[in-house]
């Protein structure tokens, strides 16, 4: 059947290669998006925008809902009524269809999911690969199908879909996330005629006949009772037993059809191997890799593949195996505390002892069983890890239980294995590139990784690992290309071709330690040639000449300014790449590039092509080889990875983590459950910025707008008092304070050089221009380097000046930005336009700040180790942060607010009782406290530390109750927040139903109008007329009104605020919310990378969404009811500027005019009619006063 | 009577047409300004520096988004992008294959290449004629006028070597000799002249301290300064066909205009701001006034007021200064 010549190659990823495949051979498609999986579904959603056919010829149609559990109950019902139906999701996502699961399976309605498989968040997320939520599946009645690369993702897509049509059983294909879905992979395709071949036309017709239908109506989901149930549930497992031959059988017709083939149970290895791995997924490849150096140098060893897991076929696993088998290791990645083993171990060990208590062993001698855990959240899992597993194979005793690929210091459970040991053949080409995340670096290795898969004889691989900051950050690629299917499933450890593309990822990364010896290292440098080797630190120097490197240099970023392609060196260091690794004859690589380059950019304009031709043809005259001197010359070092005054946790543990050595780490140097100090990102010094602001103390206006809108608290205020200059560095900058409450103050604004993400949000919102030359104005943005020591002893100087009195400040913009925040130098991204509010908010109540963050950018930036910005103020307190789900966050909030609630309560309780020993009056003058201003707050404060004095001496056990406890007699402040997609979304429900409790519970929505954090979906905010993915056709319908659902309860303080805008009425609405002693909700304009376009123009896109009523700005304040004020305040003017103003600046509208203008006309022209007719309904909404009237005015007057 | 005219060689029905202006972009509004009478349509300016700008700035967008892991891209991958230049051309041929105007093709380049090749890409899209708009701003005191002008010279040959429609240069007054100019473009090839761009003029605005752009429409006095130069080219350049741009507005305006040596005449200001109506009203106006003085064709009036057929040239020429200003006198 198979034909090399019907061969066809093609380069792309995991979830690329299973969604083709499933899209191919559905109707219907419900989704969400979860990493990793999203990609999947982005691909269908366009896929079906382009009116692309299945293999019947009809065009999938796909819809996104609110959560997964939305999307599996569509599919639950697209199922029911007789489509073909997928779906796409993992970790968590998958955990929420569960309930769905069960219905489907229980129902036997033929059906294939798709799943990334991704850790579940327990002592905290990641959303990196094991196996935790599929286990999580295993009692559904799914069937399960593992893939393990590339390949398989696509060829057991089409197998499970196949089976499930012919089973009635529905089916989860799942592959691991990241390392197979995202791994880059040259594989080979199924063409829609193979799939025909797949799919039996009568069973397509019997599920068509099992549709729900009222011309032959029969009813399903029926309620069983005690009688009946139980009979019922056991009908269908003679479906079950029929299940894993029916599985076989498809494979075997694959292999007809394809020419690949594959087993329930795949065993490679020695036939008369004695020691065999059972593993199931991508781990399984690098285990074939050591089994076949093992075997070669003389052992007898095996892997034994799990493809089929449920149903678990126990003939079938215990028929692969061989009859020699003396010990077997069973690997899981993921991990059940408390149970007797993880789940695979003990089904084979069930099955081994079931085969042999029905004297059906086939062994020579019983084998001993062992089980381990390895590759939790991607964790590294290498051939020196699998040999580490069969050495304790061979072992009289065998460890079990145990772990692989950590060092388990407390347990003691994890396999020695030897770190050193690096089996890759010499055929294979290996590259490193560490490039930045905004260079364009990865996009142009996957172009690499194309142009050798699909124009080349050779096999290529592309992984790529990123850094958890959004803001100058690295990402690291990972390329093979070999003559054979490349099964390294893990990352290169020694490269023959390492790329630096900046030259400060040697002073913060051992890059030179990816080298193997001989290996290429090619550095993108600003110092011509002659000047790289002084700049290098010892240790580089020491190891280039101890590797024997060869190094070649080029000014990238050069060549780009010379091509006109700006900053962007991308192309540069592919050709620099094919030039020198010599993976193909360099002539040949050149023509590739060129025609790749061709390929992707003729269509989008022929200057663009031309400026790429060019930018490849200087670099070859531009590279430049380095003479490497046969002695280190160099006296510096490289310097710490943190300052010798931080902490003793962050020097032990953060410190390794920020040098990308978090691997290293032993288990006893982490929390046992998840919990991490505050006031860590202060301690990495990233140096991101090429520019920061610089302050002309002569014509600032000291409005402290650059402190309000300054994303990563990088530029500060302060005012004090003169004398405390008399030590200042020689350029600290000084003027005196402008205030008529404060005399005889002084003022500085002062940058902190090395944490400034350089994003130019301070300098473009100053309003203070030089009369006489107004270019120039009090924040000029100019180089860094030149600046950052002296800045660095002035912020430092800064810094230890004392912080002015809390209680003496009014919550205005000007004198809020003197309080001390506790959010700073977060990682999201420069300019962002989320994190200005969470830093006012700390700023406001950071002191006695709950915060419970939905999963998104903002726990991202929060909550993503190393480090987090939360940080605590001078004594001790800071914000109480934590993240528990994406859907949940309302509801997690409200139950911290009820704990905190609980605690006063009960405090209060015991102060009363006690006091008879503390005195009355403490006791009253601490339960009638007014605490409703910051001096309240204090006041309280001390008179609970006076309380805490006298209840050391008190010995009832009462007491000693309350001085636990008695820090919660001082107001907490709740607050919720997390992005769009929580709110209008997956978290509506909880959200709304907080909102009907009246409970003092604040939630912030940072309203992105996209799924930002995941690459920008459309959820419900997002406006009409915008593209984004899940609507690549431009979202139809209008966002909506989250603040007006809000306000229809009468309870909620409601307020829609843009800082960008106004920052007044930001301010004044957080304050409002905050004092308002019911439930409030701000809705915050957060400008973000999604809406596509430079955010150093956030502010000015803020002016212009509210300037058009695209973003009206309003406060709502139930407070107001019966007074003679409208509870409802418009804070915004009538629309001045047409909608267009605004949304011609955005790529996220623009792509709708480019590819459909017609429909972007139309959709504008509606989009403005609902602004019009909002403004009209807000203008009398505003009108509208409540309550008796009269009496309100009796009271007024 | 007959209006009709030869205006680089297209025959128009009567000299009214649509300057260039964006209500081409609007296929509707093109439909109505053919049932109010336009004899043809001058496309909108396409511009090279914005085509440019927009590939660059698409091609940042696809290559500078900041990844991470959770997001290697923000936005949908969409392959059939239209640039401007896509569309523009596009609604060339959509007004070609719409409605049965004469369409002139508008073209601002900074390049000799591009604008070669949006020259030859408009006449394959259908344009009639092209409009080569030299709206260029010396701002650097090396630069000389002889070195501006030959630029466009080179152009304009190269434009004239590559496409067989005809093509006419809109000049700028701003030229210190412009009759030499003139005939150098004459030499070089050009068809057409026409008098003159409107120069968008920015303000300032001083409470900001900023440059504001602001959008100034034309009115009738501006017309009297392309009389001049109509009256003062027309004269030498008898195989030049002229049109007028800026300040037409009325019927009177539009005769003048003919008899200073215009054969078209483009109208925008007035037509956006009353609507198409505005080309009917000049158009009857033109025919009133025709009727009344027993002109039968404007073949008749074209030319017949300028320098060299006027009763007293010297009103056109530096005498006329001296004439005014002592006029003026109180």
């Amino acid at each position: 059947m198979n034909d090399a010549k019907n061969k066809s190659f093609i380069t792309l990823d995991g979830n690329e290669a299973a969604a083709s495949v499933a899209y191919r051979l559905s109707e219907t498609i419900a989704i969400y998006p979860i990493t990793p999986s999203s990609p999947m579904a982005e691909w269908a959603d366009e896929w079906s925008s382009q009116n692309k056919k299945n293999v019947w010829q009809t065009v999938p149609r796909l819809v996104e809902m609110q959560s997964e559990g939305g999307a599996a109950g569509a599919v639950h019902g697209m199922l029911m009524s007789g489509t073909f139906s997928t779906t796409f999701t993992a970790s968590q996502g998958l955990l929420l269809m569960i309930p769905n699961m069960y219905k489907i399976a229980g129902e036997m309605l033929p059906f294939c999911m798709h799943v990334t498989a991704r850790t579940l968040a327990t002592h905290a997320l990641s959303i990196f690969g094991d196996h935790s939520d599929v286990m999580a599946c295993r009692q559904t009645g799914f069937a399960m199908l593992a893939s393990a690369s590339v390949q398989e993702a696509h060829d057991m897509a089409c197998v499970a879909h196949a089976a499930t049509l012919q089973s009635r059983i529905p089916f989860m294909h799942f592959f691991d996330g990241f390392r197979t879905s995202h791994e880059a992979s040259k594989i080979e395709t199924i063409s829609d005629e193979q799939i025909l071949q797949m799919v039996d036309e009568k069973y397509v017709e019997a599920f068509r006949k099992l549709a729900l239908t009222p011309d032959q109506p029969r009813i399903r989901g029926t309620a069983q009772n005690p009688d009946t149930f139980f009979q019922a549930r056991e009908a269908c497992n003679p479906y079950y037993d029929a299940l894993p031959s029916i599985v076989q059988e498809t494979m075997d017709r694959f292999a007809k059809v394809t020419g690949r083939k594959y087993r329930l149970f795949d065993y490679f290895g020695d036939p008369k191997a004695t020691r065999v791995i059972i593993v199931m997924g991508s781990g399984g490849e690098a285990v074939q890799e050591a089994v076949n150096w093992l075997n070669a140098k003389g052992e007898k060893v095996g892997v034994l593949m799990v493809r089929l897991f449920r149903p678990f076929s126990i003939k079938d696993l215990v028929s692969a195996l061989p009859v020699t088998t003396r010990s077997i290791a069973v690997l899981d990645r993921t991990k059940e505390p408390g149970a007797a083993g993880e789940p695979l171990y003990q089904d084979v060990l069930t099955a081994l002892a079931e085969t042999k208590s029905e004297g059906l062993s086939k062994f020579e001698c019983e084998p001993v069983v062992v089980g381990g855990r390895y590759g939790l959240s991607s964790k590294e899992f290498t051939p020196a890890m699998v040999k580490g597993v069969y050495d304790n194979l061979a072992k009289d005793k065998p460890a079990n239980h145990f772990t692989i690929g950590i060092v388990d210091d407390v347990s003691h459970t994890s396999l020695p294995f030897d770190t050193e040991l690096d089996i890759e053949a010499d055929d294979v080409t290996r590259a490193v590139f560490f490039g930045l995340g905004s260079d364009g670096t990865v996009g142009a290795n996957k172009n690499s990784i194309k142009i050798i898969g699909e124009e080349t004889d050779f096999y290529a691989q592309g992984y790529f690992v990123y850094d958890s900051k959004k803001s100058g950050a690295i990402t690291i690629s990972h390329l093979r290309f070999g003559p054979r299917p490349i099964q390294s499933t893990y990352l290169i450890r020694r490269a023959n071709f390492v790329a630096v593309h900046s030259w400060e990822f040697f002073d913060k990364y051992d890059v030179v330690d990816y080298t193997k010896e001989g290996a290429v290292l090619l550095l993108n440098s600003t110092y011509p040639t002659e000047k790289v080797w002084e700049h290098f630190s010892v240790e580089v120097q020491d190891a280039i000449i101890k590797k024997k490197l060869k190094v070649f240099v080029i000014d990238a970023y050069k060549v780009a300014k010379e091509t006109g392609m700006g900053g962007r060196i991308n192309t540069i260091m592919q050709t620099c790449f094919f030039a020198i690794s010599g993976v193909l004859p360099r002539d040949e690589a050149i023509a590739q590039i060129k025609k790749a380059i061709e390929k992707t950019y003729s269509k989008k304009g022929a200057d663009i092509v031309q400026k790429n031709f060019a930018a490849v043809d200087q670099t070859l005259a531009a590279l430049n080889e380095l003479p490497v001197p046969a002695k280190a010359t160099s006296t510096r070092h490289m310097p710490p990875i943190v300052s010798e005054d931080a902490p003793e946790f962050v020097k032990r543990v953060t410190a390794v983590m920020l040098a990308n050595k978090g691997d290293l780490l032993p288990v006893s140097a982490f929390p046992v459950d998840g919990t991490w100090p505050l006031s860590t990102t202060r301690w990495e010094k990233r140096n991101i910025a090429l520019e920061i602001p610089t302050w002309d103390s002569s014509i600032c206006i000291q409005c402290n707008k650059c402190v309000l809108v300054c994303p990563h608290a990088a530029i500060r205020a302060k005012f004090y008092e003169p004398s405390l200059l008399a030590n200042a560095p020689s350029t600290y900058k000084s003027v005196d304070f402008r205030s008529t409450e404060v005399k005889g103050m002084k003022f500085t604004i002062q940058v902190a050089p090395e944490d400034c993400t350089g994003c130019t949000l301070c300098a473009q919102v100053c309003p203070a221009k030089d009369k006489t030359n107004p270019r120039h104005k009090a924040l000029d943005m100019v180089s860094q380097a030149p600046l950052r020591d002296a800045e660095k002893e002035n912020y430092t100087y800064f810094l230890n000046l004392p912080n002015p009195d809390r209680t003496k400040l009014k919550f205005e913009v000007k004198s809020s930005q003197f309080l001390e925040p506790l959010f700073e130098y977060s990682g999201a991204c420069a300019g962002c336009g989320e994190t200005p509010y969470i830093k006012l908010l700390t700023q406001m109540l950071g002191d006695r700040l709950y915060v419970a963050n939905a999963t998104g950018c903002s726990s991202i930036y929060g909550g993503n180790l190393p480090t987090t910005p939360y940080s605590t103020d001078a004594c001790g307190r800071g914000p109480a942060w934590s993240n528990s789900l994406f859907e949940d966050n309302a509801e997690f909030g409200y139950g911290q607010r009820f704990a905190v609630d609980k605690l006063a309560e009960y405090s209060r309780e015991l102060l009363a009782r006690l006091a008879p020993q503390v005195g009355d009056e403490i006791v009253s003058a601490i339960l009638n406290a007014d605490q409703g201003s910051e001096a309240g707050i204090a006041a309280q404060r001390a008179r609970v530390q006076a309380l805490k004095e006298k209840l050391k001496g008190v010995k009832a056990n009462e007491a000693a109750k309350l001085l636990l406890l008695a820090d919660y007699l001082v107001d907490k402040s709740v607050w919720v927040i997390g992005g769009d997609g929580w709110a209008y979304d997956i978290g509506y429900g909880g959200l709304d139903h907080v909102m009907s409790l009246g409970s003092n519970v604040n939630i912030l929505v940072l309203d992105t109008e996209v799924y930002s954090n995941t690459g920008g979906q459309a959820s419900k905010s997002t406006p009409m007329g915008a593209a984004a993915k899940f609507a690549a056709a431009g979202k139809r319908f209008s966002k909506k009104d989250l603040a007006m659902m809000a306000i229809s309860y009468g309870s909620v303080y409601v307020a829609k605020i843009a800082f960008g805008a106004k920052d007044s009425q930001t301010v004044k609405a957080f304050e409002e919310a905050a004092s308002y002693p019911g439930t409030s909700l701000i809705i915050a304009f957060s400008h973000c990378i999604a809406h596509g376009y430079s955010l150093e123009k956030g502010l000015d896109q803020q002016k212009l969404a509210v300037e058009s009523g695209y973003w009206p700005l309003f406060r709502y304040d139930p407070r107001r009811h019966g007074t003679s004020e409208a509870p409802f305040k418009l804070d915004s003017a009538a629309p001045k500027i047409p909608l267009s103003k605004y949304i011609a600046n955005e790529m996220r509208f623009r792509v709708l005019e480019k590819t459909n203008p017609k429909q972007a006309a139309e959709m504008q022209a509606s989009a403005q009619e609902f602004i019009n007719n909002q403004y009209r309904f807000y203008e009398k909404m505003a009108e509208i006063k409540t309550g008796n009237q009269d009496a309100a005015q009796a009271a007024q007057s | 009577m007959d209006l009709s005219v030869n205006y680089m060689g297209l025959k128009l029905k009567h000299p009214l047409m649509v300057g260039a202006s964006p209500l081409v972009e609007d296929l509707d509004k093109v439909k109505k300004l053919e049932d109010a009478g336009a004899s043809a349509v001058v496309m909108n300016s396409l511009f090279e520096e914005q085509i440019l700008a927009e590939e660059d700035a698409k091609f940042r967008h696809e290559q500078d988004a900041v990844v991470s892991a959770e997001a290697a891209s923000y936005f949908p991958d969409v392959d059939d992008f239209l640039m401007s230049l896509d569309k523009y051309l596009n609604q060339i041929a959509q007004i070609k294959k719409s409605t049965s105007l004469p369409v002139i093709a508008s073209l601002n380049g900074v390049s000799v290449g591009g604008w070669t090749k949006y020259a030859k890409l408009s006449q394959e899209a259908g344009a009639d004629a092209l409009e080569l708009n030299v709206y260029y701003l010396p701002t650097s005191p090396a630069e000389t006028g002889r070195e501006v002008e030959n630029r466009t010279l080179e152009i304009l040959k190269s434009i004239k070597d590559s496409v067989s429609i005809p093509v006419s240069v809109k000049l700028s007054p701003f030229i210190s000799a412009l009759p030499n100019y003139a005939h150098l473009l004459a030499e070089a090839g050009a068809d057409g002249l026409v008098l003159f761009n409107r120069f968008y003029q920015p303000s300032i605005n001083i409470e900001e301290l900023e440059v504001a752009s602001v959008i100034h429409f034309s009115d009738s006095s501006e017309l009297l300064l392309r009389l001049r130069w109509l009256a003062i080219l027309d004269a030498t350049l008898p195989k030049m066909s002229f049109a007028a741009t800026g300040g037409i507005h009325t019927a009177e305006g539009a005769i003048q205009a003919i008899m200073a040596g215009a054969d078209a005449l483009q109208m925008v200001s007035a037509v956006i701001r009353v609507g198409p109506s505005a080309i009917k009203s000049v158009y009857q106006g033109m025919v009133e006034w025709m009727e009344k003085h027993e002109y039968t064709s404007v073949d008749n009036m074209r030319g017949s007021m300028n320098l060299s057929s006027c009763p007293d040239a010297s009103a056109f020429e530096r005498a006329n200064y001296m004439r005014v200003l002592r006029s003026w006198r109180p």
